[in-house]
């Protein structure tokens, strides 16, 4: 068995770190019939508003299904894979961060693959749930073109949302207790997402459309594949700009990464 | 014999801090604080040195920015012949760090996983890491703790962990922040021996910051002493002690009671117990050398054993800041 | 602080949103609500949730898991009191930076509808004072099963996640269809966040409001009582056992 490749210590930190949540069956178990329960009860608030409602911002219960399932799946992948960037102030905090420092490897590299957050599987299969539901339910011409959008609407979305949370995490290196404020556009940003944004007042839609891009993530790419309009903001031929949105979001996190570590090392006076 | 490029080359290196005092209002006022001050120093490789500093003084500081983890506000540090900041990654392969008071092993993983993790992160070749993690383990005896997790380890346990995995890929530098620090003696005495012989068998360039004048006593060929962020001494051990006028003391077993020993050129007499049997004289040795005062003791009273008490190094250290004050 | 209103109004502007969109797809009107009253629900939600805290935890919990609860039990002061005391001191602080303001963003921006008397006020705030206490009586006794749990971090998500649900955070207690919404009433979550707010915006009218606070006053003294004697079981527990 050679260690050789650029991938190698990456993947020894995460099969360590996999193996470690695996060494503890009941907490995990405990963990993911939790996060299930909290993936159940966001199924469930849209749940009660179609039962009082049949239309909801020109979309009906089964083409929201569809919009859920896209948003959470892939904000619940990119919150399994990177979502615990948001353990950094405890790093900086212990000291520990110096330890990167100190290895021959990118130090954003290092603190995405320092864990793998194995409990959001149940999120994720409460996800593909509602997709496969939305998927089925929905009269859908499956064609190229459907199965272009769902791809890129999953692998974008998902590359949108690790975005923000590097965003987050980098703006930790300015506030003292930033958490609560990043996860107004990390969680609040994920909640949006998962309604059509045909709802929203133009401010709202401007900022969940344009500048936390997570419109793009479901909402575009639902109004395409079920071949509705859309309002006139966010018209549903913008879905073919979704990568555009990727690299905006990304643009944004590298500059705030390379801003912080530079404060943390004290360069720039 | 050419000179060699320096393993660490420092230029009048400086870091400032601002800190904000706390006022209100206009009596808020920022001041600008120098952890480091123009510091200029550097060490060849294979050298031991030694960096003693009170607590606040920047040992720590000057580490950071050696290692690339903090920018220098001015003057130029040179690490291994590369800028540290610039080329973070490239250095980190040739250098190794251990912190006293912070671990850089995974925290809730067994012991040996911490070691094949790094193994793999400086891409060591699979038997080449086995023949030297085996080495290292055996050397420092932490292969009964492998299995245990690095937060279960003893303080000492720990400590030889981290050396060890600092030491996995063979740096030729050896950076160590308070070592020993917490240490039972029988610990530390065993860790020192391990670094001498590492640095025999290796050559590797030792560099050590510490409160323990032992480590010093008993590792370091040079030291560093550091006060208030400005470097106060850079020499030997025994040049230490001369700097200052601290004297070494000779110790006398004397054959029979004899009168106390005074009037002796470059001595002075201090105690005698036992009514004169034994007697204790203070020499500086600037002046005067062992041996010289032992024959002149002898011209006038029988020897019949005899020590010599090296200049207590804590109080050394205190007079060089005192000195400076 | 500034950080959780932030939080707060994101989320805030979001559910206001998707209420104002049911409401305009039911025609202006769903279980009693209008625009107004919907807008009040929305930001007064929001504006409590410091206060309210649904998330399962109690610092009486933190004392339990490392065995320091024997040496509080050792004080003359009773413990559950000692902690609620904590516990509304630290809501009060936050009425001002987080209630205050949601309020008034609520107001400033998508418009909400407060009652012009007086006594939707006055029965309000010490409505709210029972819901804040009811949320620390509840989540004292999740807490000291931790006695008996060796691990009550499951037990708290999942107290957090009903509690939130049932307390009518997510949607208005009134909205859930019928069976789910009897289910709620058995619990007492709905009187934590629900009725407060239902008292204070003035959707309930005086009898149904009194009717309201009747059964909150009701639970708080439930949730006490169990708690009192999971912390006597408990007690006893350390006792035979020696923590």
């Amino acid at each position: 068995m050679v260690s050789t490749g650029w991938s190698s210590p990456y993947r020894a930190v995460l099969a360590s770190r996999i193996r470690a949540q695996r060494a503890y069956p009941t907490s995990f178990a405990l963990d993911l019939a939790s996060s299930l329960l909290v993936g159940l009860t966001e199924l469930g608030e849209v749940w009660v508003v179609f039962a009082n409602v049949t239309v909801l911002g020109g979309l009906d219960l089964d083409a929201v299904l569809l919009l859920f399932g896209l948003s959470n799946l892939a904000f619940s992948l990119a919150d399994m894979v990177v979502g615990h960037v948001d353990t950094l102030p405890t790093y900086i905090r212990m000291g520990s961060l110096d330890a990167f420092y100190l290895r021959p490897l990118p130090l954003l590299a290092q603190l995405v693959t320092s864990d793998l957050t194995l409990k959001r599987l149940a999120r994720i299969g409460v996800a593909a749930v509602a997709l496969a539901a939305g998927l089925l339910r929905n009269d859908i011409h499956w064609g190229p073109q459907t199965l272009m959008l769902l791809g890129v609407a999953l692998i974008c979305g998902t590359a949108i949302f690790a975005g923000l949370f590097v965003c987050a995490a980098s703006l930790q290196f300015f506030l003292v207790n930033g958490a609560e404020l990043t996860s107004s556009f990390t969680y609040g940003g994920s909640y949006a997402a998962s309604q059509p944004a045909s709802i929203f007042p133009t401010p709202l839609k401007l900022v969940f459309g344009y500048l936390v891009p997570v419109a793009f993530t479901a909402y575009l790419p639902t109004l395409a594949i079920l071949h509705l309009p859309g309002p006139p903001l966010l018209p549903s031929w913008a879905v073919w700009c979704t990568p555009a949105a990727v690299a905006w979001v990304w643009l944004t996190a590298m500059c705030l990464w390379r801003w912080g570590t530079r404060h943390y090392q004290g360069g720039g006076g | 014999m050419p000179e060699r490029e320096p393993i660490i080359d420092v230029h009048d290196l400086t870091r400032e801090f601002t800190v904000r005092r706390k006022g209100r209002g206009p009596l808020r006022t920022r001041s600008t604080v120098a952890a480091v001050e123009r510091m200029t120093f550097s060490v060849q490789p294979g050298e031991s040195v030694g960096y003693i500093g009170a607590n606040g003084a920047g040992k720590s500081t000057t580490i950071k920015m050696l290692t690339g983890i903090l920018v220098p506000t001015s003057g130029s540090v040179r690490t291994c012949g590369l800028d540290p900041v610039r080329r973070r990654r490239e250095l980190a392969r040739r250098i190794g760090v251990v912190f006293g008071q912070r671990s850089q092993l995974w925290w809730d993983l067994p012991l040996r996983e911490s070691f094949s993790i790094l193994a793999a992160i400086h891409r060591l070749d699979a038997g080449a890491a086995a023949a030297r993690t085996a080495e290292l383990v055996d050397e420092l005896e932490i292969g009964p703790t492998l299995d245990t997790a690095v937060r279960q380890l003893s303080l000492g346990q720990r400590m030889r962990a981290e050396i060890a995995a600092s030491l996995l890929h063979s740096p030729e530098l050896l950076i160590l922040d308070e070592p020993t620090i917490g240490l039972d003696v029988l610990s530390k005495q065993r860790l020192r021996e391990f670094l001498r012989h590492e640095r025999g068998s290796r050559g590797t360039t030792l560099l050590l910051t510490t409160h323990d004048m032992g480590d010093i006593q008993r590792l370091c060929d040079r030291v560093l002493v550091v006060d208030r962020g400005m470097l106060a001494y850079d020499g030997t051990l025994p040049g230490l002690g001369a700097t200052v006028g601290a004297r070494r003391v000779l110790v006398v077993e004397l054959a029979e009671a004899t009168a106390d020993l005074t009037g002796i050129p470059g001595a002075e007499h201090l105690s005698s117990e036992g009514g004169g049997m034994r007697q204790r004289l203070a020499f500086d040795a600037r002046t005067t050398t062992a041996a010289a005062l032992l024959a002149a003791v002898s011209a006038r009273a029988d020897v019949r054993d005899l020590s010599i008490e090296e200049p207590d190094i804590e109080d050394v250290v205190s007079r060089i800041y005192q000195s400076r004050r | 602080m500034v950080a959780g209103l932030c939080t707060n109004v994101v989320f805030g502007f979001i559910r206001a949103a998707i209420l104002f969109a049911a409401l305009d797809s039911a025609g202006g009107s769903i279980a009693g609500y209008d625009q107004g009253s919907v807008g009040a629900y929305v930001w007064l939600s929001q504006g409590l949730l410091g206060a309210i805290q649904l998330n399962g935890a109690a610092d009486v919990g933190d004392r339990v898991r490392t065995g320091d609860v024997a040496v509080d039990l050792t004080r003359p002061v009773d413990l559950q009191t000692w902690h609620l005391a904590e516990d509304l001191g630290r809501s009060a602080y936050t009425v001002l930076p987080r209630l205050l303001p949601s309020v008034a963003v609520g107001a400033l921006t998508v418009g909400l509808a407060m009652p012009a008397t007086a006594w939707p006020y006055v029965l309000g705030a010490a409505s709210i004072v029972l819901g804040v206490t009811l949320s620390f009586y509840c989540r004292f006794a999740v807490n000291v099963l931790g006695f008996w749990l060796l691990d009550t971090r499951g037990l708290r998500t999942l107290y957090m996640v009903v509690s939130t649900f049932l307390a009518g955070l997510y949607v208005p207690v009134a909205l859930f269809p019928d069976w789910l919404r009897t289910l709620a009433h058995t619990t007492p979550f709905p009187s934590i966040l629900q009725v407060p707010i239902d008292i204070v915006s003035g959707r309930l009218g005086p009898t149904d409001a009194a009717k309201a606070f009747a059964v909150q006053c009701f639970w708080v003294a439930v949730a006490c009582l169990a708690g009192r004697l999971l912390m006597a079981a408990g007690r006893r527990k350390l006792v035979v056992q020696g923590g």
